[in-house]
């Protein structure tokens, strides 16, 4: 999913790397002093959930929930992402440094995105909140895919044939992203609701 | 979790000061990732096997980490010689391999490679915290720092409070299968790690604010640069000026 390093043309990291210091710099600004540790542990949560391997059918992947991460922390995505990404990066040599920029842009931008777009319907009833966290969790995965796709596509054309690959892999997995995500909403709203942002 | 493997080691990178390996990294991925061809690529590389000699790593943990790394270039290796526009082409069956195609995917290649090394040589051979503690010298925004700091010491607790869910819920006879009832109980272990860790960041807050918490941590050790941290840094600079005018 994360792009490694020397895969990417210049101008597609300058522009990576310019918008997720956009997003980072108003998700930091936008954070109050009590808020950084739950801003922290929180994506320490994330962390550990994104090593659980769920199965689908006889492979199994493991868990993004980025829509999540926009759901709970709003702007917080970006610093939580992004972060997160430095780590996968200087622990596991997991996408890359270089690249930085433009994963952080592809996976935070669509978690903003789905948590202003389904916060209403989240914050309604416990049904709508099923269907908001389903739609928020698979959206936010489906539009991260294509993100990625598009810089692989704006580097070189015949990535093409890549960049589509890469998102029918993602098709099947984003439908689970939603399922697990409606869950997971659904479950906090009935045990801490004030814990969805 | 053993997760910093590969910090453990006593070589003149292990010691060097974390800023200059945080400087000569970022100036190295950068010249190297808009680098293009074959030859300049080459020459990045062989500076990353020279910082692989001086750092003496485990070379087992240092194959596996870069077979990890090199998942997503076999898939460019699949595809991109058979797709790639160009005008020399080897025929083999009924494929078409175009010579230029080759190229540009050993390229990617040879640029990943040297990024990756110089990441597990440069940077992974210091402690997260000396690296956090690093980006504050460098100027990276106190909050910033501050979540990346507390992010990575609470993975762990985390983590823990993971495995005894997971034993938790083994005891009773959980099997993961491709069904709904799996998913929804992810998605419970997921919301219980994630309730766990609001409730924790709550406390962690209260106990940071009666120590006089500002929104940051102040520094209370600081780095010393020594000689041969300037002279590596010079050396390495120069290099990388003699790669740029040689291509």
């Amino acid at each position: 999913m994360h792009i490694s390093e020397g895969v990417l043309s210049a101008p597609v990291l300058l522009t990576g790397a310019f918008l997720s210091l956009v997003g980072l710099a108003i998700g930091l600004k936008n954070m109050k002093n009590e808020d950084i540790p739950k801003v922290a542990v929180l994506s320490s949560a994330f962390f550990v959930a994104s090593l659980i391997h769920v199965p689908i059918g006889p492979t199994s992947a493991h868990l993004v929930l980025n829509g999540l991460v926009g759901m709970i922390l709003g702007l917080g995505a970006f610093p939580s992402i992004f972060v997160a990404l430095i780590l996968q990066a200087l622990l596991f040599q997991f996408g890359g440094l270089t690249t930085l920029g433009v994963n952080t842009f592809a996976m935070a931008m669509p978690a903003v995105l789905c948590y202003y777009l389904f916060r209403g319907i989240l914050r309604r009833s416990k049904n709508t909140a099923f269907l908001g966290g389903f739609l928020g969790g698979g959206l936010s995965l489906l539009i991260a895919a294509i993100l990625i796709s598009i810089a692989l596509i704006e580097t070189e054309k015949s990535f093409i044939s890549i960049a589509g690959t890469l998102l029918a892999m993602h098709l099947p997995v984003a439908v689970i992203e939603g399922i697990i995500t409606g869950f997971v909403v659904v479950y906090l709203k009935k045990v801490k609701p004030e814990a969805l942002g | 979790m053993h997760l910093e493997e590969f910090s453990e080691g006593n070589s003149f990178l292990h010691r060097a000061d974390p800023r200059v390996k945080i400087l000569i990294f970022a100036i190295f991925s950068v010249l190297c990732a808009v680098a293009s061809g074959i030859k300049t690529p080459t020459l990045f590389l062989l500076y990353s096997f020279i910082l692989l000699l001086i750092a003496r790593l485990k070379i087992k943990s240092l194959i596996a980490r870069l077979l990890i790394a090199n998942f997503f270039i076999a898939f460019i290796w699949f595809f991109i010689p058979l797709t790639y526009p160009g005008n020399s082409y080897v025929t083999l069956g009924s494929m078409k391999i175009s010579h230029e195609g080759l190229r540009y995917a050993l390229s990617i290649t040879i640029k990943c490679n040297a990024i990756i090394i110089a990441t597990i040589t440069l940077l992974s051979t210091s402690s997260i915290f000396s690296i956090a503690h690093a980006m504050l010298h460098l100027r990276v925004p106190k909050k910033l720092v501050t979540i990346f700091f507390l992010f990575y010491r609470y993975i762990t607790v985390i983590h823990e409070e993971y495995l005894k869910i997971k034993k938790a819920i083994a005891l009773r006879g959980f099997v993961p299968k491709t069904n709904l009832n799996t998913y929804k109980t992810y998605a419970y272990i997921v919301g219980g790690m994630l309730i766990k860790s609001y409730e924790r960041a709550e406390e962690i807050y209260k106990a940071m604010l009666c120590r006089g918490f500002k929104g940051y941590f102040p520094l209370f050790e600081h780095f010393y640069i020594r000689k041969s941290d300037i002279i590596f840094g010079v050396i390495s600079i120069s290099i990388f000026i003699l790669i740029g005018v040689k291509s």
